[in-house]
């Protein structure tokens, strides 16, 4: 478990990073928390030439949250985010979702922006960001340019991120009414079988709106809109959840792997589906 | 003395942290520091490391290895292949099961993972580098990872063996086959089953798990040129049998072998046998002449050291209509991989699977085990468990869970009306062993009131009720186990491995000023031997067991022992650590009679003391005893106060246990709940109750480990698909549930001390306990047999499969 040789950089700022990517083509690759990228270079699936940790680059750090705007750095640890009171005062389902990460240790190393940025189907910000609409600020040798997550994942591993932009922050309006993030996993440490995030308002005992996101379901995280929209306008009883797990359930594609076959996930899709919807409407 | 002042009996044996004392763990003072010495952290100059080029299939033709570019790679040294070490022979060893293993793949690779080559360089860096650099040309052959299908297929997986010849255990059918091992009657027990009002019939699977250590396996070998020595430090659960295998392999004397087991972060039979990686190490340090290291990363441990089970157990059962067992009849087909590479007793090639009758009263029973070979990685070994006990454990538990559906009846009272009575005991089972003693209507009757069993029962009946109303989507499972263990191998007479008699050994000097130290065959790997055999001395010599030390796995200073594993230590050693107290106490007898000078008669043993019978108020303590042994000239005497016993025991031990394990069971995600585990273990005389509660929380953490998602499983081309902690399930805190222990004491009537041994039992009783639960959720549904591991998704399949989902 030994990865191949590498060349350390250790930038200050976003745009030295930006000119090591530079020089170096897709040799390079920014480290953040080393916490995916490390094992893969450990199983020598990733060689890389040069490596450009993030760490010492302060504007990357920090949550601010200013009204209803919340902006978190790319550097920030999940750890940092379950601590922050402010945040999980005006966003408790980061807070829910990050407790539901890994395990401690893993969380004091791992970012957010690394967990966005890395493109695995298995992390679950992404389906999160989704869920909450967020933005991705993306800086490369060209400028700065804004990214919604809805719109930024491609395929496993494959993002609209250019190999010399770095991603910067995150930005999203805090969310009003009932949330919830569920999981299911075969243990601590586990990446999802299958994981919903839910963000519920409601109005007069009605849902007035509705946001979905699912996680490890398909190749990319799957913001289901219709399954959103099939929750609109009802009082999320029984008949109301069950078109909202069959719109979701048209948007996701899973794949067998040691976690069960197809079959079985899409039955627990459902489920967690039905758990997190039941949550964030008793909530709302 | 003064009468008024002087300690009492009572307090005196308190001093002593003798047997029944639940005394701290001396081993941990340095293990919770993070100071234990481990093979890893053994550093010697100018040392040298190395590790394997592994294949990356399954079956496969080695066409060509070229090395040249790993050569060139800056710091590695040298490249071994089988053409290397075959002038030394070395290319093939022997394995423990009486078959041999390529060290390194010698034309063709039979196992993911399989070791192809050894890269020696200066550091590991460039070892990882120069495995990178090998290029090895396969061609891929058809891959056998199903027994079954082995037995059939035309593709034959050993070349190097003579279809026609017999193994090692005698005529073998087909070029697949190993071997097929026979106990009891089986004519009879097909009359009697044949003949039976009711019969029961099911295929048990006792999947492919992995003990996974916390520490991997490894090794440092030191060839000393100048003085013709080798040391080498390893994790070897058995150092002296590693010894010799290294002496009659390599042709050094075994007085010019050292072999050192320092501490071991775990071995549960993993590090019973020898790998390639020893080999490997101890050849690359002769020919370089500087110390080598080899140390497995996990993955590689995972994959290519020894794996445990993978038992296909096909069984039947018979009783009458009230439930007396008449008969069972049981045929295994044993997944044993490329190479037979069990570590058993030599005579016992499917280990003492035939206890596979447990704690019933069976007056006839039949074993039939056909050992196979495949394209997975050789191994079955006893992980936490004595030789096959594990699986003989889960296959009659299940059994009688299966009758007890048949019948129609509760499995508790199935249990109760089969059990081996008190007075049975000395009992002669149907398979030939003789149960030492055991007390289990009382073990049973005491876990059942412990759990309130009788109101579990309503409590899950009205559960169903109300799962069919559709009020709840959870089911409660009361999982049940009786279990009788067989450990203590063995009595020479029909126990050996590699031909080395199964006794262990206990060397003790008592010093001048009344300490001690005592020497044993064994090596603690978690067991906590330097805390329990002091205890052992302690009640025998009158020596605190803080005054002793006990020291294990230095070839060099102990008695030569066949090491730990299969819950032999207190059985064997521990009754060899007794044994040798009484020779010391002997002696002191002597010495105490003519200090106190009367006849040697005229003084008794009283906790630390010989005192002169009739007149308490004159005694030596067993520290003066032991400072005149050696400042005084004692007329017949020899000066010096030691002892040394090789204790070869007359019979096994016989623990035995009752668990039981309640969970809540959510159908529609597969998860489970543990709400309450309940575990009596009669480990016969209790030497350290503390100890003992450790030893079965860990066991039972496995046990639950293995039961609910632990398991080496296989692609159909033999990729494995749990090389990584990420799949390969490690229970945390997390996942781990509260237990409760408790316990009856019936000793064993040929142990010097009565001890039988415990740190297996929660293993061998968990996993029957835990997958009982899961099944027995599911009984009021129509569920028989299930496989394990029962993940989340294996769950959620048997309830699809039972119509749960609607
Ligand atoms: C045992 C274990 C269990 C885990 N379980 C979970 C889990 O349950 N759920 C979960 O979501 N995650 C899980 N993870 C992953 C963990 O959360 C990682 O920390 C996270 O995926 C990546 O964050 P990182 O900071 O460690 O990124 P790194 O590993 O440093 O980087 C990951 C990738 O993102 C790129 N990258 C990082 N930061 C930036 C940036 N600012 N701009 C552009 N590219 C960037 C890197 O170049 C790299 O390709 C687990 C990890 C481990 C080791």
């Amino acid at each position: 478990m030994i990865p191949a040789a590498f060349e350390y950089h250790r930038p200050a700022d976003v745009q030295a990073a930006i000119r090591v990517l530079q020089d170096h083509g897709d040799e390079a690759r920014v480290l953040a928390g080393g916490h995916s990228l490390i094992p893969m270079m450990k199983l020598r699936m990733a060689e890389l030439g040069h490596l450009v940790d993030l760490q010492d680059i302060a504007e990357l750090k920090g949550i601010s949250v200013e009204g209803a705007t919340v902006s978190i750095g790319a550097m920030t640890t999940q750890q940092e985010l379950i601590a922050h009171e402010e945040l999980a005062r005006v966003a408790p389902i980061l807070r829910e979702a990050a407790l539901q990460i890994a395990d401690p240790q893993v969380r004091y190393m791992g970012t957010v922006g690394g967990n966005v940025a890395n493109g695995d189907p298995g992390n679950d910000m992404p389906g999160l960001m989704q869920c909450l609409g967020a933005t991705y600020t993306l800086v490369g040798p060209g400028g700065t340019r804004e990214v919604a997550a809805r719109d930024f994942y491609e395929a496993a591993y494959m993002t609209d991120r250019e190999d010399e932009e770095i991603l910067t922050r995150i930005t999203f309006t805090a969310p009003t009414g009932g949330y919830a993030y569920e999981k299911q996993k075969r243990k601590i440490g586990d990446y999802a079988t299958a994981a919903a995030a839910v963000l519920i308002a409601a109005e007069g005992g009605k849902v007035t709106r509705a946001s979905i996101a699912m996680t490890n379901l398909s190749d990319v995280p799957v913001h289901s809109g219709a399954a959103a929209e099939a929750l609109i306008g009802t009082n999320c009883d029984e008949e109301a959840t069950t078109a909202a797990i069959a719109a979701m359930l048209d948007d996701i594609e899973p794949t067998e792997d040691n976690r069960g076959p197809v079959e079985f996930k899409r039955h627990v899709a459902g489920v967690i589906l039905a758990r997190a919807i039941q949550r964030a409407w008793s909530r709302a | 003395m003064n009468e008024m002042t002087s300690p009492t009996r009572e307090e005196r044996a308190a001093k002593l942290k003798g047997l029944g004392c639940s005394r701290k763990r001396v081993e941990d003072v340095r293990f919770t520091q993070g100071k234990g010495n481990y093979v890893d952290d053994v550093k010697l100059p100018g040392m040298l490391h190395g590790d394997f080029v592994r294949s990356p299939y399954a079956h496969a033709r080695v066409k060509s290895i070229n090395t040249e570019a790993a050569m060139a790679v800056p710091g590695v040294l040298a490249v071994l292949t089988a053409k290397d070490l075959e002038p030394l022979s070395l290319h093939w060893m022997p394995t423990l099961a009486g078959d041999k293993q390529m060290v390194l793949a010698d034309g063709k690779v039979l196992f993911q993972g399989q070791e192809v080559a050894f890269v020696v360089a200066e550091n590991r860096y460039a070892a990882a580098d120069g495995i990178a650099a090998v290029e090895v040309e396969y061609e891929e052959l058809p891959v056998l990872t199903n027994p079954f299908e082995a037995l059939q297929s035309d593709v034959v997986l050993r070349e190097d063996l003579d279809p026609a010849a017999a193994g090692a255990h005698g005529p073998r059918k087909h070029h697949n086959h190993i071997f097929l091992w026979e106990e009891g009657d089986e004519e009879a027990t097909n009359q009697a089953i044949d003949s039976a009002e009711v019969v029961a019939e099911e295929m048990v699977y006792y999947h492919r798990t992995h003990p996974c250590p916390l520490e991997t396996c490894g090794t440092v070998a030191s060839m000393d040129k100048v003085n013709g020595k080798l040391t080498v430090w390893g994790t070897f659960q058995a150092p002296h049998v590693v010894r010799t295998v290294a002496s009659l392999l390599s042709g050094i004397e075994e007085h010019n072998i050292r072999v050192i087991s320092p501490d071991i972060g775990g071995g549960f039979g993993n590090k019973v046998g020898v790998y390639p990686g020893y080999v490997c190490a101890i050849v690359a340090s002769i020919v370089t002449g500087k110390p080598v290291k080899w140390i497995e990363n996990r993955m590689d441990n995972l994959m290519a050291t020894a794996f445990a089970r993978d038992y296909w157990m096909k069984g039947r059962i018979s009783a009458t209509r009230e439930g007396k067992i008449t008969g069972l009849h049981c045929h295994v087909t044993a997944d044993h991989g490329a190479f037979d590479a069990c570590a058993d007793p030599t005579k016992f090639p499917a280990g003492f699977f035939h206890i596979c009758t447990g704690s019933y009263d069976i007056p006839v029973a039949y074993v039939g085990v056909d050992g196979v070979y495949t394209n997975k990685a050789p191994g079955g070994v006893a992980y936490r468990c004595s030789f096959r006990v594990t699986e003989a454990a889960y296959f009659i538990e299940r059994m009688i869970e299966v009758l007890a559906i048949e019948l129609g009846m509760d499995a508790a009272e199935l249990r109760r009306i089969n059990f081996i009575r008190k007075d049975q005991f000395p009992y002669q089972s149907a398979l030939g062993w003789e149960y030492d003693s055991g007390d289990y209507h009382t073990a049973w009757d005491k876990a059942l009131k412990a759990v309130g069993y009788d109101d579990l029962r309503k409590e899950q009946a009205e559960r169903v009720e109300a799962f069919k109303r559709g009020e709840t989507r959870k089911l409660l499972g009361i999982g049940l186990t009786h279990f009788t263990e067989i450990v203590g191998a063995g009595p020479v007479k029909n126990c050996d491995i590699l031909g080395m008699g199964m006794f262990d050994s206990c060397e003790i000097r008592i010093h001048p000023t009344g300490s001690a130290i005592a020497r044993l065959g064994t090596i603690s790997q978690g067991q906590g031997h330097a805390t329990t055999f002091a205890q052992i001395l302690a009640s025998e010599i009158g020596i605190p067991a803080d005054s002793i030390t006990i020291e294990e796995g230095d070839t060099d200073t102990a008695p030569y022992g066949l090491g730990t594993y299969g819950s032999r230590s207190t059985p064997v050693a521990g009754a060899a650590t007794a044994m040798a107290g009484r020779k010391i106490r002997a002696k002191a007898q002597m010495i105490a009679a003519y200090l106190l000078e009367v006849h040697d008669d005229d003084v008794e043993w009283d906790v630390d003391r010989f005192v002169v019978k009739g007149a308490p108020e004159r005694f030596k303590t067993m520290a003066e005893i032991a400072y005149a042994a050696y400042n005084q000239a004692i007329p017949g005497v020899e000066p010096g106060l030691e002892a040394v016993s090789y204790y070869d025991p007359p019979n096994m031990t016989y623990p035995f246990g009752a668990y039981i394990c309640v969970m809540e069971i959510d159908v529609d995600t597969g998860e489970h709940q543990i709400r309450q585990f309940y575990a009596l273990d009669d480990c016969g005389t209790r030497i350290n109750p503390m100890v003992i509660e450790g030893q079965v929380h860990g066991g039972l953490t496995e046990a639950l480990a293995i039961a609910m998602g632990q398991e080496i499983a296989y692609d159909e081309i033999g990729n494995v698909k749990t090389g990584t902690l990420m799949d390969f399930f490690l229970p945390t805190a997390w996942e781990t549930p509260h237990y409760t222990t408790d316990h009856t004491e019936t000793p064993s009537p040929h142990h010097p001390i009565g001890a039988k041994g415990v740190g297996e039992s929660p293993n061998v009783g968990g996993v029957p306990a835990f997958s009982n639960a899961v099944h027995d959720a599911f009984r009021a549904f129509g569920l028989r047999q299930s496989h394990m591991p029962h993940d989340h998704w294996r769950i959620w399949k048997t309830a699809h499969d039972l119509g749960l989902h609607g």
